[in-house]
C-alpha cells in the first residue's frame, strides 16, 4: 500500500486530540507525583519519593488497594457466571433472544448517576425504600450502605446489576459464531446440554472470554462512579478505592501531588493488564 | 418420541422461567421508580411496593422545574452532539488510515490507542483540570466535549478500523484507477459502505457522553452549564425529603434513554459485539 503524505494529515485529528487531552496531562501527572503541588500555588517543589512514602504509610491507601482487589474478584465471578449462564440459554433461543437482550441491557445504557440515585432512594433508603418497608413488616436487614462490613458489597451489587447484561451480550455474540453443524453433530453423538456447551460452544468463545477477563481486571481498578455516587468512599473509608481516594486528594484536600501518585498507581495495575491484553489480542490475530 | 417431546417442552419452559426471573431483577428497580413517581411522598414512605391510588401527575411538573431539565436537556444535547461530530470525523479518518496501514508506525498508533483506552481518567484529570481552570474553561460545554471526545476516541477508532477492514480492497483500487483522489475515495466510495459503522459509533459515543459522570461533574460547575444528569443529581440534596418528586425526575431521565435504546438497539448490540469479539 502506498504511504502518501495525506494519510498523516488524516490521522492527525484523532491523534492530536488524544495527545493533548490524555498523553500530555498524563505525563504531567507523572511529574506532579514527585512534587508537593497543591493545584493553586505557583511554587512547585520536587520532593522525590515523598508522596509515595506517605502513601505506603497510609492505612487508607492499602485499604483502597484491598477494596480494588475485592472488587476485581467480585466482578470476575458473579457477572461472569451470570452472563455465561444467560448467554448459553439464549444461544438456542433464536426468536426471543433479542427481546431478552434489550431487557438485560437497559440497566447498562442508563446513566450511572441515575442508577445510583434509583437504588439509593427506592431500595437502600431506610425511610422510603424497600429496605425500610421490609423492616416495618419485620424483616430487618439493616442499612447496607452505612454498614462498615457490607457497604462495599451493596455498592458492587448495584454496579454488577448495571454491568452484567453487557457481558452476556458480548458472550452471546461470540457463541453465535459456533458452526451449527458442529452443534448438531455433537447432539447426534449423544452429548448432553452441558457437554455441548463445554466442548462445542465454549471453545469458540474462549478468546472473547479471555479478553473480557482482562478487561474486567483493568476496569475494576478504575472503579469510581458507583462508589462516589452511593457512599463517597465511606463509611469511614470502608468502600474507598484508588479512584475515589485520588479524587479526594485532588479536589478536597488539595494535595495534587499525592493525588497524582495514586493516579499513577491506578494506571500501573491497568498497564500490567493491558500488556497482557495486547499480547492476547496479538495471538488472536495470528490464530 | 412423545416423552422426548414432552421433555423438550418442559426444558423450554424452565429456560424461559429462568430468563423471566432474571428479567424481573433487571427491570424491577426501574418499574418500582415508575410506580412510585405517580404516588405522594407519604404513600411511598408507607409502602414503596404498593400501587398508586391516585395518579399524581403534578410530580412531573415539579420535578421538571426543580431539576432544571429544560436547560439540562439542551446542555446534554449540545455536549453529546459536539462530541459525536468530533469523534465521527476524527475516528473515521483514523480508522481508514489504520485499516490500510497507510502510514509508517500504524502498529505503534494502535498500541498507543490501546493504552489510551485502558488508562484511568485520574491519570490525566488533575493537570487538565487546573489547566482548564487557568484558561477559564470550567463550565464551558464545547471544551468538555473535546475531553469526552478524547476518552471515546480509542474505542471509536478501533470500531471504525474494523468496519474499514471489511471493505473489499478492489473497491478502492477501482476508484483509484479511475483517477479518484483520497478525499473522493473516502467520501464517495468508503462513506456509503461504512455508514452502518458511523451510526454504531455515533450511538455508542452519544450514550457514553450523555451518561458520563466523572468528567462532566468535575468540569461543568455552575447551574447554567449543568447537563440533565447533573441537574438530576443536584436534586438529591435539596429535595431529598420528597421522594415522589425525585422518582418523577428519575423517570424523566430514564424514559428518553429507554425509548431511544429500544429503537437503535441493533446498532448498539452490533457495535458492542464487534468491538469486543474482533478485538
Amino acid at each position: 500500500m502506498k504511504k502518501s503524505a495525506i494519510n498523516y494529515f488524516l490521522i492527525a485529528p484523532a491523534l492530536l486530540i488524544s495527545i493533548a487531552i490524555i498523553l500530555v496531562p498524563g505525563i504531567l501527572t507523572i511529574i506532579m507525583s514527585f512534587t508537593d503541588w497543591n493545584g493553586i500555588s505557583p511554587n512547585i517543589n520536587f520532593i522525590g519519593l515523598g508522596n509515595f512514602q506517605e502513601l505506603f504509610a497510609d492505612d487508607v491507601f492499602w485499604k483502597s488497594i484491598f477494596n480494588n482487589v475485592k472488587w476485581t474478584i467480585l466482578f470476575l465471578t458473579i457477572p461472569v457466571a451470570l452472563a455465561l449462564l444467560v448467554s448459553a440459554l439464549l444461544v438456542e433461543k433464536k426468536k426471543s433472544r433479542s427481546l431478552y437482550q434489550v431487557i438485560f441491557l437497559i440497566p447498562y445504557v442508563l446513566a450511572p448517576a441515575v442508577n445510583a440515585m434509583l437504588w439509593l432512594n427506592i431500595i437502600f433508603n431506610p425511610m422510603s425504600g424497600v429496605i425500610g418497608y421490609l423492616r416495618t413488616i419485620g424483616l430487618d436487614i439493616g442499612s447496607p450502605l452505612t454498614n462498615m462490613s457490607g457497604a462495599l458489597y451493596a455498592v458492587a451489587a448495584v454496579d454488577i446489576w448495571h454491568y452484567w447484561g453487557y457481558l452476556s451480550v458480548i458472550y452471546l455474540a461470540a457463541l453465535r459464531q459456533t458452526p451449527t453443524d458442529q452443534v448438531e453433530a455433537a447432539r447426534v453423538d449423544g452429548c448432553n446440554a452441558w457437554q455441548v456447551f463445554r466442548y462445542v460452544y465454549f471453545p469458540s468463545m474462549k478468546s472473547t472470554f479471555k479478553l473480557m477477563y482482562v478487561m474486567i481486571i483493568i476496569f475494576s481498578f478504575l472503579a469510581f462512579d458507583y462508589i462516589k455516587l452511593l457512599t463517597g468512599g465511606g463509611p469511614a473509608h470502608s468502600t474507598e478505592v484508588l479512584g475515589t481516594y485520588a479524587y479526594t486528594f485532588a479536589f478536597s484536600a488539595l494535595q495534587v501531588g499525592k493525588a497524582s501518585a495514586v493516579g499513577l498507581f491506578m494506571s500501573f495495575f491497568g498497564m500490567i493488564a493491558s500488556v497482557i491484553y495486547t499480547k492476547l489480542s496479538k495471538n488472536e490475530e495470528i490464530a | 418420541m412423545v416423552s422426548t417431546k414432552g421433555k423438550k417442552v418442559r426444558k423450554n419452559i424452565s429456560t424461559h422461567l429462568v430468563l423471566i426471573f432474571i428479567s424481573c431483577i433487571s427491570l424491577g428497580p426501574i418499574l418500582l421508580v415508575v410506580l412510585n413517581s405517580f404516588k405522594s411522598h407519604a404513600e411511598i414512605v408507607r409502602n414503596p411496593l404498593s400501587l398508586p391510588t391516585v395518579f399524581h401527575f403534578e410530580n412531573y411538573v415539579t420535578a421538571w422545574e426543580t431539576g432544571k431539565f429544560s436547560t439540562g436537556f439542551i446542555n446534554s444535547m449540545i455536549l453529546s452532539g459536539i462530541t459525536i461530530i468530533i469523534v465521527l470525523i476524527a475516528a473515521s479518518l483514523a480508522g481508514y488510515v489504520l485499516a490500510g496501514k497507510r502510514i509508517k508506525g500504524s502498529d505503534g498508533v494502535l498500541v498507543y490507542f490501546m493504552m489510551a483506552m485502558t488508562v484511568p481518567i485520574q491519570l490525566f484529570l488533575f493537570p487538565l483540570y487546573y489547566a482548564m481552570a487557568s484558561l477559564d474553561l470550567i463550565g464551558n460545554i464545547p471544551a468538555v466535549s473535546l475531553i469526552l471526545s478524547a476518552t471515546s476516541m480509542p474505542l471509536a477508532v478501533f470500531l471504525m478500523r474494523t468496519f474499514f477492514l471489511n471493505v473489499p480492497r478492489e473497491l478502492e483500487e477501482a476508484a483509484r484507477i479511475d483517477g479518484a483522489s483520497t478525499w473522493q475515495v473516502i467520501w464517495h466510495v468508503m462513506r456509503p459502505v461504512v455508514s452502518p459503522g458511523l451510526i454504531t459509533v455515533a450511538v455508542i459515543v452519544g450514550l457514553q457522553s450523555w451518561n458520563e459522570y466523572l468528567i462532566t461533574s468535575t468540569f461543568l460547575q455552575g447551574e447554567d452549564s449543568f447537563t440533565a444528569t447533573l441537574g438530576f443529581l443536584s436534586m438529591n440534596g435539596t429535595y431529598s425529603s420528597d421522594q415522589a418528586i425525585l422518582m418523577a425526575a428519575a423517570v424523566i431521565m430514564i424514559a428518553p434513554i429507554v425509548i431511544f435504546f429500544v429503537c437503535i438497539q441493533k446498532y448498539f448490540v452490533d457495535g458492542m459485539a464487534s468491538g469486543a469479539v474482533k478485538g
